[in-house]
């Protein structure tokens, strides 16, 4: 096994997986799945194999499109330090999920296009982290959306479910059209869209005379990030995405679709450290972003939609923590444990939605302590690491950008110690709803531990989810450093509010029969939603009303119907000449020609 | 001693009798005859153009003569043609009347 080849193996497998399933997988359950999962353990194993290597000095690619001298594009793989962790969380997650979903997807249908549509996702995941160049990353960033428009839609049939997957496919392309325009912007300036070439001091010193171009080309490429890593206001279509089966929502929200943003932004972290501007933009975004969702998040009542605003507002940490820290690690090292505990989370969920027969809402559940044991004691852990509690994964990491934000942006960096207390609260809402009090429907009555196949992973992600923040791990993926003159009252802050968030929940929550607290403002998530549905039914239907009014009466009327109608009018009087006489055709002939003669003679 | 105006009152009035027995005649083989008479009458004149216009050499111009030959080429090609529609036409018809072919109209 050669170095060059090795990430080549990880991105085809799960591609090639993906088209014998699609060919051959709908006659065989265990062929689809056990290719599929195959499929990942191979890219896991060689990752983490990977990983063990020195990076390679030359690069690994080969030329693709080449345009006069001005435009190359190379299909290439990078294989350094930051898209070998990236790689090793990603395969481990996908492995883990896919492993999952042989237990979660048993009785469901479609079973062989779902494990296609995983195998696809990693593939088109795997890309964005192996890229070189933007266009290469590019064109797998559309290749996520469209495998999780795939996967989000899985149960088609539902029109909640194809509606969800047209939104977040939509929603991403608004995005995506602002991450275009950066790439085309960066490579007007520079002529080159290699990564390498980019981030180097030459690529940056393009813009020395220009940093107003670059602030500019940075933001329309963060435009990417706020539409794939759901940055307010394009965070809508993550919790609609619950519509998909929970696995799905589990490697979406753990380490493929929504990591990409952020991965994209440590890939350009030196480009963005050389515009100041962009950045305060960015800190602006995740800060607002990571603040807003969690307030959201503390009065949804789908336990799905309640981790997936939570994934929002930790995306927004990460985005805060890019804008903030002196290197991308920091954010890296919060992506990694979030990867963990979040992907826990979800598979915790869904096990409970399998234990509660597809029931997600956490008012019909309750008391599944004794029920299903093991699954709460794997949320409680990932729970745990979520909110941040101390010495789990979650604290060293998120508190670490909350330690940068809070000296480099105070206020958004205050924010973000104030989502934190929140986030306690909702994850332990969440927690003492579901898996405390009473039962509150029959469902949670006869409720069952889900089987083995579903707990290993739990198990495999627990642990990491505790501990996967200790310094002594932490450094063998990140190098990260704590900033200087970080408040003294802030460790103690955190803390404070963590158990003050988790007491919180336990007062309102513990044996609560019903939600005690009603905020409509945020069980209605800001509105949002509402003014986005409001928009896109005025403004757009307006403007829509207005298009169909010129097609109407513009182009179909004054341009087709009209000179249609001329002509046909035109032709209905010629008509009457064609009277079917020989004698009269020759008649008007020499008629005709007596009068050419005349023409031509006497005039 | 004839003139060329002679000759071409004889051709105008062969190609009178021509068209106007296409005009006014109703069996087809008779507007036919009269086709080709107003093609013989452009061949008189032709020919009387030929013979009262000599060229620098004093002999009768050629253009005119080459000219009638291809009409008379021409006109015995489209007699071909055109008696061989007429046989088909009237086999399909029954009929050499043209009032009575008048289907080619809205």
């Amino acid at each position: 096994m050669s170095m060059l080849a090795a990430p080549w193996i990880i991105l085809f497998t799960p591609l090639a997986a993906a088209a014998v399933i699609l060919f051959v997988g709908r006659h065989s359950k265990p062929l689809s799945a056990g290719l599929a999962i195959a499929s990942a353990a191979v890219g896991c194993v060689l990752s983490w194999w990977l990983f063990c290597q020195p990076d390679p000095a030359e690069p690994n690619q080969f030329p693709w499109i080449q345009i006069g001298t001005d435009l190359q594009i190379p299909i290439g793989v990078t294989v350094d330090h930051l898209s070998k962790v990236m790689l090793v969380v990603v395969t481990t997650i996908a492995t883990l999920v896919f492993t999952y979903s042989l237990g979660y997807m048993k009785t469901e249908e479609g079973y062989w296009r779902y494990f296609a549509g995983l195998a696809l996702f990693l593939f088109s995941m795997l890309g964005i982290v192996l890229a070189d160049n933007f266009m290469m990353m590019f064109i797998f960033w559309e290749l996520v959306g469209l495998s999780s428009y795939i996967l989000i839609g899985h149960y088609f049939k539902r029109d909640a479910a194809a509606d969800a997957s047209k939104q977040a496919f939509i929603v991403n392309r608004v995005g995506d059209f602002g991450f275009l325009l950066g790439i085309l912007f960066l490579w007007g300036a520079t002529g080159t869209l290699m990564f390498g070439g980019l981030t180097s001091a030459g690529g940056i010193a393009h813009f020395a005379t220009n940093p107003f171009y670059l602030t500019v080309a940075c933001v329309l490429i963060f435009c990417g990030t706020v539409g794939k890593s759901a940055q307010m206001p394009l965070h809508v279509w993550l919790p609609n995405s619950m519509e998909g089966p929970t696995p799905v929502s589990s490697l979406l929200h753990a380490a493929t679709m929504v990591a990409a943003g952020v991965y994209m932004l440590a890939r350009i972290f030196p480009i963005l450290e050389a515009a100041p501007n962009a950045l305060d933009v960015i800190a602006w975004v995740g800060g607002i972003t990571c603040f807003a969702a969690a307030l959201m998040a503390t009065q949804q009542d789908d336990i799905k939609r309640i981790l997936a605003y939570s994934t929002i507002s930790q995306l927004g940490y990460m985005v805060l923590g890019i804008a903030s820290a002196n290197s991308a690690d920091v954010s890296m090292f919060h992506l990694f444990t979030h990867a963990c505990f979040k992907c826990l989370l979800f598979l915790c969920a869904g096990s409970v939605i399998v234990g509660m027969h597809h029931e997600q809402n956490i008012w019909k559940m309750g008391a599944l302590k004794n029920k299903m044991p093991f699954t709460f004691l794997a949320m409680v852990a990932g729970g745990l690491a979520l909110s941040g509690c101390p010495f789990t994964s979650g604290y060293f990491s998120k508190d670490l950008i909350i330690a940068w934000a809070v000296v480099k942006h105070p206020f958004l960096g205050w924010l973000s110690v104030a989502t934190a207390g929140l986030t306690a609260f909702y994850t332990f809402r969440l927690i003492f709803v579901v898996f405390l009090g009473k039962p509150r429907g029959d469902h949670a009555k006869h409720a069952s531990e889900s089987p083995m196949v579903m707990l290993v992973p739990l198990a495999c992600l627990a642990i990491p989810a505790l501990i996967a923040g200790f310094p002594f791990i932490e450094k063998i993926f990140f190098h990260t450093t704590d900033p200087e003159g970080v408040p003294a009252l802030l460790h103690p802050v955190l803390y404070v509010l963590f158990f003050g968030g988790v007491a919180l929940a336990w007062t309102l929550y513990a044996q609560a029969a019903k939600d005690p607290v009603s905020i409509p403002l945020f069980a209605n998530r800001l509105y949002i939603d509402d003014f986005y549905n409001w928009m896109v039914k005025n403004i757009q239907g307006g403007g829509a009303e207005v298009l169909s009014w010129a097609d109407r009466w513009i182009v179909d009327l004054l341009i087709v119907q009209v000179p249609s109608k001329i002509t046909w009018a035109g032709g209905f009087v010629l008509r009457f000449l064609q009277i079917g006489n020989i004698q009269a055709y020759a008649f008007f002939f020499g008629a005709g020609v007596i009068g050419l003669l005349y023409l031509l003679i006497f005039r | 001693m004839p003139t060329l105006a002679h000759y071409l009152l004889v051709s105008g009035g062969l190609f009178s009798i021509g068209l106007a027995g296409v005009l006014l005649r109703r069996n087809i083989l008779i507007i036919f005859m009269g086709l080709e008479l107003m093609l013989n009458a452009a061949n008189l004149s032709l020919v009387a153009f030929s013979r009262f216009h000599p060229g620098h050499d004093g002999l009768p111009g050629y253009n005119a003569q080459v000219l009638v030959f291809f009409i008379i080429t021409v006109a015995a090609a489209e007699v071909a043609v055109g008696l061989a529609i007429i046989v088909a036409l009237f086999r399909a018809k029954q009929t050499t009347h043209v009032e009575d072919l008048d289907t080619l109209k809205f």
